[in-house]
């Protein structure tokens, strides 16, 4: 009976270790959650925010770190929107493992903004107009809850290589390619121009950005203001027609493909629409190739290309200080820096006189003076498409309905079909 | 392995009975129990028990990351269920119909089929002839079967960005090297069979190595005896492979193809990799969609999880099937050689 107690003792001991080891994690879990919400002198609260592409803050989160001690920032970059928007709507299903601030593309802000009861309302006296109105409307829920900080907005320009325009004969003067370009015909049947100078170089990058620029012209591309879908409608049709009935002119490549980074490098196309963020990756993808200039002028009047905003989701655990990060990231200060790295356009009334831009000029484009032009390339935008929920989505399966054209796996009439019900499956 | 080998079991009744683990026969158990002091019958259920509990574990995480979700998605399925939402109203089978009637659905149960015979019919004979190979007397044998493993440990984002530049539609390697001694470009990621053979070779490059060294396992356990007397009767090598080595390495080799049958069916990430289309749910004309990345799409990119778990379920009853079919097929292979 001696040997049986000793085991049962030693049985009891071992459980009590274990539940003790168990009730000590607890313990101490909660010991440093409540210091992080407390006072705050300990630890530091690390912010982290997830952004996609190049939204160039780098600089301002430098600088923020450098002064502050009790919230850190760290950023997390990944390379399209496309995944970024997968990760996003993973991690809110899952209810966690969200970035503390998270950055939205403005194309599926809509979604967002459906979705918004996940997302802290910033509303604050501090932020009370400082975007342009539209970009702030942009952000703002059904009920009126403020739910996206502005970055950027995506001013459009024409990208060019002067060198080529030269060697097919066109003038390569910045002002004069403007006047060359006026509008869509005028463009595609420049194109024309060139194509028959120079056979082995595309007139543009993808068809996928020239419907994209297209689209951003237009009031209704894919929903009605009550958010019922309409894709059978003229503007749209018109799109499409266009933009199949020319895939001579474009090196036929999905956007953001590696074939289409590697096209940079081997004079692959001669313009892009250039929205002000765009520029970055330009300069990135074309790194070492002499000859980008930037006209101040856009095919059929101005036009707003993408331009994100930064969101806090609910389910952060530092609401608070999430929201003083975004509003640090999107004040006219840091938005300036980032212009200045990136070339991302700030969408902050008072950067948009600020010397820093309007006298920024750009060696890697020539000396272009791209602030100037792209202040004036805001100044021409008329039309903000209307944008549903299903805004992204849509212009998802859009642009495989253009790829599928391009590659030459459908025809136009095919492809038209497919899409449609691809629309069909998502309404 | 867990497959025993059927030729060397020996005859008689199945080990595992009463007989043979509970030590007194069945008979006279229970009066003999009533005489037992309780520590006596402590140690008698230690000794029946014990065995269940200590592999209670994996069968108790087994039911909780195995069997639950299984039946979880199941249960998802039958109704209409939104990612973000969450679960909305029951549909009965309404999900099932509509992965039916979608084209994509049976065009991506196609691409996954090709893809499936273009990888795991060539890795399981190339593993095979590696093995075989490596079972020969080498030099430094642990070079050899490690340098095999090599791209088994290389991840398969890295494959995908090394195979993305070989698989390039206009710049890539082969495309550029093809454009050298004058003949047009494949269209890798456009043309249905051309993706199909750029996605299996990643497939492959990635798993032969792996299934050498399992078949190369089996083979080092057959007795060399067999080999001797082989010799002697005057086989061959040839004949000795087709006759002693894969009739002994018969259960390994069946484990093997019910593995890359498995891992075949469900390939996702080479193909959602190899995409370059924003969407990325297998090319512009979803030459290259698998069932599992219709899955992903249905539940992350169109946020409908009751289509997707539908889906899920068809695959796997899609797996099961195959398994069966495979194990038959060994089976009566088996029974030829």
């Amino acid at each position: 009976m001696q040997h049986r107690n000793s085991r049962a003792l030693a049985l009891s001991a071992a459980l009590a270790l274990s539940l003790g080891t168990l009730a000590a994690c607890g313990s101490d879990d909660g010991g440093s959650s409540s210091g992080d919400g407390g006072s705050g002198t300990t630890e530091p609260v690390t912010i982290s925010v997830a952004t996609f592409n190049e939204f160039g803050l780098e600089g301002p989160i430098e600088a923020w770190n450098a002064e502050h001690d009790d919230i850190k920032i760290e950023q997390k970059k990944v390379g399209t929107w496309d995944e970024a928007k997968e990760n996003l709507y993973t991690k809110l299903a899952a209810g966690s493992g969200l970035s503390d601030v998270e950055a939205i593309e403005g194309d599926g802000m809509p979604a967002i903004l459906a979705e918004s009861d996940a997302f802290v309302d910033l509303a604050s006296d501090d932020v009370e107009g400082r975007w342009l109105d539209w970009k702030q409307a942009a952000g703002t829920d059904a009920d009126g809850r403020l739910i996206g900080y502005g970055t950027d907005i995506g001013p459009e320009g024409i990208c060019y290589r002067a060198d080529l325009f030269e060697k097919a004969g066109l003038p390569s003067d910045r002002d004069e390619v403007a006047g060359l370009l006026g509008t869509w015909d005028d463009y595609f049947a420049t194109g024309q121009q060139f194509a028959a100078k120079m056979p082995k170089t595309a007139w543009y990058d993808s068809s996928g950005g020239v419907a994209q620029a297209m689209l951003n012209q237009v009031a209704n591309p894919f929903e009605g203001d009550d958010n019922t879908i309409n894709v059978e409608n003229p503007e749209l049709e018109n799109v499409w027609a266009t933009v199949t009935g020319n895939v001579d002119l474009s090196t036929r490549l999905p956007q953001w493909s590696d074939d289409w980074t590697a096209a940079f490098q081997n004079n692959g196309f001669a313009t892009m629409a250039c929205p002000g963020w765009m520029l970055g990756v330009v300069e990135g993808n074309a790194s070492g190739v002499k000859g980008w200039d930037f006209a101040n002028v856009f095919p059929g009047g101005g036009g707003n290309w993408g331009g994100s905003f930064l969101v806090v989701p609910a389910q952060t655990e530092h609401p608070e200080e999430a929201q003083q990060v975004a509003a640090y990231l999107t004040s006219p200060e840091s938005q300036l820096m980032a212009y200045a790295d990136k070339g991302t356009f700030p969408s902050q009334v008072d950067a948009l006189d600020d010397d820093a831009l309007t006298q920024d000029v750009r060696p890697f484009f020539n000396d272009a003076p791209v602030g100037e032009i792209l202040a004036e390339r805001a100044a021409a935008i008329t039309v903000q498409p209307y944008k549903g929920p299903k805004y992204s989505d849509i212009l998802q399966a859009f642009q495989a309905a253009i790829l599928r054209v391009d590659d030459g796996s459908n025809t136009p009439e095919q492809s038209w079909k497919t899409f449609l019900s691809d629309v069909d499956q998502l309404s | 392995m867990p497959f025993t080998r059927p030729r060397t079991r020996p005859p008689g009744p199945r080990p595992g009975g009463a007989a043979a683990t509970g030590g007194s026969p069945a008979g006279t158990r229970a009066p003999a129990r009533t005489g037992l002091t309780w520590r006596q019958r402590l140690s008698w259920l230690d000794v029946r028990l014990s065995p269940y509990l200590y592999i209670s574990p994996f069968f108790l995480v087994f039911l909780l990351i195995g069997i639950f979700p299984l039946a979880y998605t199941a249960y998802v399925s039958f109704f209409d269920w939104s990612l973000i939402g969450g679960q909305g109203e029951y549909v009965g089978l309404q999900n099932y119909r509509d992965v039916l009637g979608n084209p994509y659905f049976w065009k991506s149960v196609v691409n996954t089929l090709s893809i499936f015979v273009l990888s795991s019919g060539p890795q399981i004979v190339i593993a095979l002839v590696v093995a075989a190979l490596l079972t020969t007397y080498l030099r430094v044998p642990t070079f050899w079967r490690m340098s095999v493993l090599l791209p088994f440990v290389v991840a398969p984002a890295a494959t995908a960005i090394i195979f993305g530049n070989v698989f390039g539609d206009r710049y890539g390697l082969i495309n550029q090297g093809l454009d050298l001694i004058g003949l047009g470009p494949i269209q890798w990621h456009v043309d249905r069979l051309a993706s199909h053979l750029a996605i299996a070779s990643m497939v492959n490059w990635r798993w032969t190595g792996y299934n050498a060294l399992i078949l190369l396992a089996a083979m080092q356990a057959v007795p060399r005896d067999l080999y001797e007397a082989a010799e002697i009767d005057g086989a061959g090598k040839v004949r000795q492979f087709w006759s002693l080595t894969l009739p002994m390495i018969r259960p390994t080799l069946l484990f093997v193809i019910v593995t890359s049958t498995i891992g075949g069916l469900q390939i996702f990430a080479e193909p959602r990799l190899f995409d370059n289309t924003p969407a990325h749910n297998g090319g512009s004309d979803r030459q290259f969609s698998t069932v599992t990345m219709l899955v992903y799409d249905y539940g992350w990119r169109l946020r409908e999880l009751g289509l997707a778990s539908a889906t899920s379920w068809l695959l796997f009853l899609m797996i099961v099937a195959f398994a069966i079919l495979n194990f038959v097929l060994v089976r009566r292979a088996g029974r030829h050689l």
